[in-house]
């Protein structure tokens, strides 16, 4: 029986495992964390349809359960590839026929804008942390009350010379406006204000929940970044940024501050270049043979990409990058 | 001529046609990065002389890359060049240094 081995237990490689499963061909998962899963296992709801990310996690979950000839390893990572072998930290080595990299990204930290000060304030929190809020059942500021005006900041750690990451993050405008959406709901007396540069609302659906957010809760938007956060004599914070379409400085009180992370590459891709032959963009996220013909395969034949590997993507683009890798590793397979 | 007592506004639109690009091209010519902003307004959220004046950072550097030249030079005289902005430029922008070839450029505007 052939063997495909995928690296990366996220969203896309359980995809990719289970239609490898449905092709008649056994597929290993290598997963560093405990559980597979990836990132949607800390998400709340999902963009656009307030979807339960448990909800689509459980559904690949059955879907894996069910597949025949699939193994799971988990907290094992693998530390050198090639089309054939898979060598993992445990020193093992796995014999396989083709590799599929489905990694995934990395959180950008935010204590690296050192301006919003995430980690030296207290209620400056990220994107992420506000999905274990929401996952919790509770959004509340350090002194337990709850919060009165929230800002949300878009961009942070994407577009941004300063931090080495130039590409646009994607999601993270569609998030903003999903997490005032759910904070508007939560706190439907709160006022709600998202900085902005640019809103891209890129998918269906999308463009439509952001007209959602201004008709119906009211979420206002401010076309600016924020230059500066400080702490205010009343425990609160004070924000700076030039309300660009007035041509004004402003300035405001808030509550909290909700910082928009991006995505970053993951360091390991620079020793998959190095060590593997495998090219590298400029963002540090793996270059596809082709952007449009060849989205799923590297550079090197039998070693394939699916997800945000190669680039910030949604849940439902990784889940579709899932199945053309497996697709395409089965074709070379079967050459 | 009859005074009929009344005047026509000049109009306010920016008229790329009739404008003169040849020092705006100049000007990014010399710094290509000037083109790459994309309009966040960290500059001038940031700027102290901008929070005390009318003075505008990206408003201006925008008007001249439009060939809108006039009172560009003494609007930049109002920098008072202490560079916060360009820490904080998420495209890296020499921002002083855009102030300077303003200022070098339009000098008789």
């Amino acid at each position: 029986m052939k063997h495909v081995i995928i690296i990366g237990g996220g969203i896309a490689g359980m995809q990719c495992a289970c239609t490898l499963a449905d092709r008649g061909i056994a597929a290993t998962i290598i997963e560093k964390e405990a559980d597979l899963g990836g990132k949607i296992r800390s998400w709340h709801v999902l963009f656009p349809t307030f979807t339960s990310a448990d909800e689509v996690l459980s559904a690949a979950r059955r879907r894996l359960a069910q597949a025949e000839n699939v193994t799971i390893r988990t907290g094992c990572e693998a530390t050198k590839l090639t089309p054939k072998r898979v060598t993992l930290s445990t020193g093992e080595e796995l014999e396989c026929d083709a590799v599929v990299i489905a990694t995934g990204f990395t959180l950008f930290d935010a204590r690296l804008k050192e301006e919003y000060g995430y980690g030296i304030y207290d209620n400056v929190v990220t994107s992420a942390d506000l999905e274990h809020m929401f996952n919790k059942g509770e959004v509340r500021l350090s002194s337990g009350q709850a919060p009165r005006r929230i800002a949300l900041l878009h961009c942070v750690g994407s577009r941004d010379e300063k931090v080495c990451q130039r590409h646009c993050s994607k999601v993270c405008c569609v998030t903003g406006v999903k997490q005032a959406i759910e904070l508007k709901k939560m706190f439907p007396t709160a006022d709600v204000f998202n900085f902005y540069m640019d809103i891209r609302m890129f998918g269906p659906g999308y463009e439509e929940m952001y007209r959602e957010a201004q008709l119906a809760h009211n979420v206002h938007f401010v076309r600016g970044r924020i230059s500066e956060v400080s702490p205010t004599i009343d425990n609160r914070l004070q924000i700076k940024a030039e309300d660009t379409l007035t041509g004004r400085p402003l300035k405001m009180g808030i509550d909290m501050l909700v910082l928009l992370v991006g995505m970053r590459s993951n360091d390991w891709n620079t020793s998959l270049e190095a060590e593997c032959g495998l090219k590298c963009q400029p963002s540090g996220f793996m270059q596809p043979k082709d952007s449009f013909l060849g989205n799923v395969e590297s550079n090197v034949e039998g070693i394939f990409y699916a997800g945000t590997v190669t680039a910030p993507k949604n849940i439902g683009e990784s889940i579709n990058e899932g199945t053309a890798a497996a697709l395409a590793a089965a074709e070379w397979i079967s050459k | 001529m009859i005074n009929f007592g009344f005047s026509i506004n000049k109009p306010r639109t920016i008229d790329i046609d009739r404008n003169n690009l040849r020092k705006s091209n100049e000007i990014m010519h010399e710094m290509p990065e000037l083109q790459t902003c994309i309009g966040c307004g960290t500059c001038t959220a940031t700027c102290t002389a901008g929070n005390l004046t009318e003075f505008n950072f990206r408003k201006v550097h925008t008007l001249v890359r439009r060939g809108e030249y006039q009172g560009a030079y003494v609007e930049m005289n109002k920098c008072m060049l202490c560079g916060k902005c360009r820490l904080l430029c998420p495209r890296g922008i020499n921002t002083r240094g855009v102030v300077m070839l303003i200022k070098r450029k339009l000098g008789d505007f």
